[in-house]
């Protein structure tokens, strides 16, 4: 972490349209000591300061969905413009064995789609299930499809490929491909499901999990992930989402 | 063989350190963690009146000397945590792990009726937080100014519940030796010293503070020496036992500590370095030091820097 915890300003370089509500942020420099599954806290001076994901470390890149105030300031932000960041922080994504299954939900693409060009580049295989609400909401398939991932898709309105959640598909895509682990990123039902379909499968998984963070390093408590979810994924409760995650081990 | 036990009012302690206030929130399942990983007590973040979210990001920053921040007293309010307080306290029972209870109000009544709904849950004590910094822009000056506010609400909360009561004290007064002995004339067991400094960080690049709340609660490191010279004067004044408080993050700091008159000792920003962890290190830290200076036991230690 460079000066210590405090902010370093990054100008952006470039903002790429992901969908309607989400831009990626891709800033000049990169974010040193970094990978993929941590995150940095980023601050608007005074407007606030928010958790993401990196989806790019070399240079340093953020997705942002306009859900909320601070990610609507971000989501008007213009190259040329700086935005300050304290980071790398957290616990990320480790890939074991060769073979991966990445599963995102929504803008959980963002994460995932930095673990898949880290596998790529040391030549393990890599397959990705993207689900989404409708079409439209679908984010960085080209972005997997350039990478050399294989693809499964699943909308909830059927617009894109298969009708249906996630987890319908998992199964599918893991007996077509011998996987190793699972890795994914979404909202919390999503995540308690491929959570529970990996220990059906009896494959190891690996679930970034969004939540309230506040300080970021672990001493204020805002982003205990639930103590009943801890335990139906067999997470040691009291997990720090900020400190021990965002990236949870289970099986 | 060198002892960690510690004796506090009534209660035995495995070893003298206790999670301080405000780290880890009120969650038992957090509170649960900590004793696990090695805490010899834990003390619950403060509690007030009604539920409060706290101040909006960035409430918090690690820097070159330590934490600074303003969480701002988030709490779920006193009726919720009672609830809470209970759980925790007989998750901590198992363990053999007492529970300090912090609690906090904006008037001198309302800390009466706090303390008098937290005393339900039975902690082992009630920490009466007087000392925060972060929210003088709601609540005034803190408590903790002056030797007759601080000694206004120790009457108020020593009314209301028969439980041990602690008072934290704020570093930043000028007689904490005077007004440590006003609070124990109004019956506090013991004195929690001291609280987070106020201060503030500002970012040249963005010309602003760095915290949304401007200023913060400055812990750690940084705070240690300041810390020092609080339990040693409070230690020369009273003899009410010191739960002392600020910048402790190894065994030769927590020494130090119990050596400026301390019998217990506070452990908060150190989590931040290695989680939960940090009480099996810091006392396995102190056990060496003991063995090595050949110290028995943590009473012979005890105000030996004053002596």
């Amino acid at each position: 972490m460079s000066r210590q915890g405090l902010f370093d300003a990054y100008r952006v370089s470039q903002v790429r349209v992901e969908n309607d509500r989400t831009r990626t942020l891709v800033f000049e420099s990169p974010l040193p000591e970094s990978y993929p599954g941590q995150y940095v806290m980023a601050w608007l001076p005074g407007i606030g300061e928010k958790p993401f994901s990196i989806s790019g470390n070399d240079p340093l890149a953020l997705t942002v969905a306009d859900v909320g105030p601070v990610s609507h300031a971000l989501s008007l932000v213009r190259p040329g413009e700086r935005v300050w960041m304290r980071g790398p922080l957290g616990k990320g994504y480790e890939l074991i064995s060769q073979s991966h299954l990445l599963v995102g939900g929504g803008y959980g693409a963002a994460p995932l789609s930095l673990l898949a060009r880290q596998a790529r580049t040391i030549g393990h295989s890599v397959t990705v299930v993207l689900g989404a609400k409708t079409r439209d909401d679908l984010m960085m398939v080209a972005a997997f499809e350039e990478l050399g991932c294989a693809i499964y898709l699943t909308t909830e309105d059927g617009s894109a490929g298969v009708r249906g959640l996630v987890t319908d598909v998992i199964e599918q895509a893991c007996m077509e491909q011998h996987q190793g682990c699972i890795y994914a990123c979404g909202p919390t039902g999503m995540l308690t499901a491929v959570g529970k379909a990996a220990q059906l499968l009896e494959l190891p998984a690996q679930l970034s999990f969004e939540a309230l963070i506040r300080c970021g390093v672990g001493l204020c408590g805002s982003c205990e992930l639930p103590e009943d979810l801890c335990l139906t994924l067999g997470i040691s409760p009291g997990f720090l989402v900020c400190h021990d995650g965002p990236v949870a081990r289970v099986n | 063989m060198a002892g960690l036990a510690a004796d506090f009012l009534n209660l035995h302690l495995k070893n003298p350190l206790v999670l301080a206030s405000g780290i880890l929130g009120t969650s038992p399942s957090l509170m649960a963690r900590c004793a696990l990983a090695g805490a010899g007590g834990i003390t619950s973040k403060s509690c007030g009146p009604e539920p409060r979210a706290g101040h909006d990001n960035p409430v918090a920053l690690a820097w070159q000397g330590g934490v600074i921040n303003a969480i701002g007293l988030t709490n779920p309010g006193a009726q919720e945590e009672v609830s809470l307080l209970h759980e925790t306290r007989d998750r901590l029972k198992t363990l053999g792990v007492p529970l300090f209870a912090s609690i906090f109000a904006p008037t001198l009544e309302q800390f009466g009726e706090v303390a008098r709904v937290i005393a339900d849950a039975e902690p082992n004590l009630i920490e009466v937080n007087i000392s925060c910094p972060n929210v003088a822009s709601e609540f005034g000056t803190p408590f903790s100014a002056t030797a007759e506010m601080a000694a206004a609400v120790t009457r108020e909360v020593r009314r209301a519940v028969s439980l041990p009561i602690s008072i934290k004290l704020a570093p930043n007064v000028p007689m904490i030796g005077d007004l440590t002995h006003a609070v124990a004339e109004e019956g506090a067991d013991a004195i929690t010293a001291v609280n987070t400094m106020p201060a503030m960080l500002i970012d040249a690049y963005a010309g602003r503070p760095v915290l949304k709340n401007r200023t913060g609660g400055l812990s750690g490191p940084a705070l240690k020496p300041i810390a020092l010279r609080c339990v040693a004067e409070i230690a020369s004044r009273v003899s009410l036992p010191i739960i002392g408080t600020g910048g402790v993050s190894t065994g030769i700091d927590a020494a130090e500590m119990i050596m400026a008159g301390a019998t217990l000792v506070g452990v908060g920003s150190a989590v931040w370095e290695d989680g939960p962890a940090v009480f099996a290190r810091i006392a396995n830290e102190l056990t060496g030091f003991m063995v090595e200076t050949g110290y028995s036991q943590l009473g012979e230690m005890r105000g030996r820097a004053m002596r």
